[in-house]
């Protein structure tokens, strides 16, 4: 019996483990051995030479294995106040912007999942399709529309609304046009398909029991698309935060957002050490947001099952 | 509005020619019907007669294609459902998942700005009368089918409406639990008085619940009447043969005279006398309805000369307080039988491919032309 049941629970445990293995190889080799590395850099000084940082373990003669700590790089970060004000812009830009495309995007969402099924696909199709172009070609489009001879300042001058144009591109305000605009997508599709999943007959006795619309969509509604709205707003947050391209191609050089100055770091001063720790401290303040979306996500999928 | 009947006199509900279509599909069609305060009223059909749009109709859900809906002799037609003094028991139960037991039943009196205390005071009480006091903090999906229905059930009842709509109260509850919630919905409807109008497409719910019934066909309203009468004088073809189970011939009118008639059908060998007169032009095409428990079973020929038949039985089903009967006719024509099993003599029994004589009563065979 005992056996039989050995053998049986090492073949399940087997086949299990060959199914898990490769997801689980994909995460070791392309997300933790990376972040092994840069805690590693993190941790060493920065040299001239190649590569641009001192090793961390070191021989030395008297047969003595030295492992030196640097915790200048994090210490530097918490001095220099660039490091803390363009986080702290980055932290706002990011919850701002995820504030807005939430506005936006439930409107949206809720207009896509009370369609008929016919339009509803159509317009699901709407909502993807600016993904069929290229994300760099959508920024220029939105810099040509923005800057001070672009579409948006030519028709405003030419029904003489204004005297001179408005200085738009290059500053904060288009570096939350470009985040709203490029991230909406992904708190629109969440939310909808929460939303879709809603029973309908739970709004008749929201207005049975003497509920008017606006009341059933606070007690019902918006309850029940929490796990949405967490989703969505994690989706827009977390990748908004380390955001590099938009701000750098639309933003004001005078206030930086943290992925770019990670990319300065590495790219313009050669600093791995104090890029790497700036990178660590980006991670472990987003970890916090990642933890929370994924309860929620679990406790939908339960609530699914 | 002017030309009402004086107050009183009208009735509690009032449907008037009231039709709906969805696009050509016509799913209530002119239907009129009056219900009394404190009844329980059935619309009985099977699915996609109606009656359940009739419903939404009432709550407010839908929205009349003609005709009007009155309550207490208000009109409802500009009335939107979180203003009318109606309250509906959703088939799926609709309770909101987010909310306990107690939420739930609070809702829609949060709804009307009561004081906390008097909201509590309510729902502890209608908590009470529903037994599910022990279950307040509970959510519904810790709840079973038949505790759902009943926080379902108070939830639309803790309102106090004038009129409560029910769309299949008792449809997700197995047998056992079906009967004993039917009990208890027409002890609360008596405790509270509220007006019920339940669909369902049970007719033994119906039989049980309803002071009144009305059987619906096609979005009409094909008969209103006491279970009773629905049962032993259906109005059509159609609800004797949607109620209950029924042997059903055609025949020809033959003797017409004011205290019976004689009707000669091609299945049966003798003419079917039928006590109580029908007004039908001479040698018109009838149906004549018997229901099988009012068919008796012999091994000797009846005395009359009427109302009887002769066959052999072809199946036997033992159902315990009763056996039903599968007589085939001489005619070929296959007819039920139901008796009650009050003996136990062996001997008594038929068995199959026993000939026998089927009888029955003059007062029993309903008859129409429609």
């Amino acid at each position: 019996m005992r056996p039989r049941l050995l053998e049986w629970l090492r073949q399940g445990a087997s086949g299990r483990s060959a199914v898990s293995a490769l997801p689980l190889l994909w995460l070791v080799l392309f997300f933790l051995a990376p972040f092994l590395i840069v805690l590693k850099i993190s941790f060493s000084e920065a040299r001239l030479a190649m590569p641009p940082y001192a090793a961390l373990v070191e021989w030395t003669h008297e047969r003595v294995l030295a492992i030196q700590l640097h915790l200048a790089n994090y210490h530097f970060l918490f001095t220099d106040p660039l490091y803390g004000n363009s986080f702290l812009y980055s932290l706002r830009v990011a919850a701002l912007s995820t504030l807005a495309c939430l506005l936006l995007g439930y409107p949206m969402a809720l207009a896509i999942a009370r369609a008929s099924p016919a339009r509803r696909n159509l317009l699901l199709m709407l909502v993807i399709l600016p993904f069929w172009t290229s994300f760099l070609l959508r920024v220029y489009a939105w810099i040509g529309l923005l800057k001070d001879d672009g579409v948006i300042n030519n028709l405003l001058l030419a029904l003489h609304l204004i005297d001179a144009p408005i200085a738009m591109v290059n500053t904060s305000f288009a570096v939350y046009i470009g985040i709203v605009y490029s991230y909406l997508p992904f708190m629109v599709l969440p939310l909808y398909s929460n939303l879709e999943k809603h029973d309908a007959s739970l709004l008749e006795a929201a207005a049975d029991l003497g509920a008017p619309p606006w009341k059933a969509f606070l007690r019902v509604t918006w309850p029940l698309s929490i796990p949405g709205v967490v989703a969505g707003a994690m989706l827009v947050f977390i990748p908004a935060v380390g955001e590099f391209v938009i701000p750098s191609l639309m933003g004001s050089a005078n206030q930086l957002m943290i992925g770019r100055v990670l990319s300065d770091e590495f790219f313009e001063n050669r600093d791995w050490p104090v890029a790497s720790a700036v990178a660590i401290v980006v991670l472990i303040v987003l970890l916090g947001p990642i933890v929370i979306f994924q309860r929620y996500r679990s406790r939908e999928l339960a609530g699914a099952a | 509005m002017a030309n009402d009947p004086p107050a009183g006199a009208q009735a509690y509900v009032q449907i008037e020619n009231v039709s709906k279509r969805f696009g050509d599909f016509i799913a209530v069609s002119n239907v009129s019907l009056t219900v009394e305060r404190g009844e329980i009223f059935c619309l009985l059909g099977a699915s996609g007669c109606g009656k359940t749009t009739l419903l939404r109709l009432l709550a407010g859900f839908e929205t009349p294609s003609a005709g009007r809906l009155l309550i207490d002799g208000q009109d409802l037609a500009d009335v939107p459902p979180y203003r009318r003094p109606v309250n509906m028991m959703f088939q799926s139960y609709a309770l909101f998942p987010h909310m306990s037991v107690e939420r739930n039943v609070a809702f829609g009196l949060e709804q009307e700005h009561l004081p906390a205390r008097e909201i509590a005071r309510r729902v502890g009480e209608i908590l009470e009368i529903v037994r599910m006091t022990p279950y307040l903090a509970r959510k519904p999906h810790q709840l079973s089918g038949g505790q759902r229905q009943r926080v379902a059930l108070a939830r639309a009842l803790v309102k106090r409406p004038k009129l409560l709509l029910l769309d299949e109260p008792l449809g997700a509850l197995d047998r056992k639990l079906r009967e004993h919630t039917q009990f208890e919905l027409i002890n609360i409807q008596q405790q509270l008085g509220v007006t019920f109008i339940v669909v369902t497409h049970d007719q033994e719910e119906a039989m049980t619940l309803a002071t009144r019934i009305g059987v619906m066909n096609h979005g009409e309203i094909v008969q209103v009447g006491t279970p009773r009468q629905i049962y032993e004088f259906p109005a059509t073809r159609f609800v004797a043969d949607f109620i209950g189970s029924v042997n059903l011939f055609e025949g020809r009118l033959v003797e017409d005279e004011p205290d019976y008639v004689r009707i000669q059908c091609a299945d049966l060998p003798a003419s079917v006398l039928v006590d109580h007169g029908i007004s039908a032009p001479p040698d018109a095409a009838l149906w004549v309805a018997v229901r099988p428990e009012k068919i008796g079973l012999t091994r000797e020929q009846p005395a009359p000369a009427d109302n009887w038949a002769h066959g052999v039985v072809r199946e036997v089903a033992y159902l315990g307080e009763l056996s039903v009967f599968l007589v085939r006719l001489d005619s070929g024509r296959e007819v039920r039988a139901t008796l009650a099993n009050s003996s136990r003599k062996p001997e008594e029994r038929f068995v199959r491919d026993t000939p026998v004589y089927l009888s029955w009563d003059a007062s029993s065979p309903v008859v129409g032309s429609g």
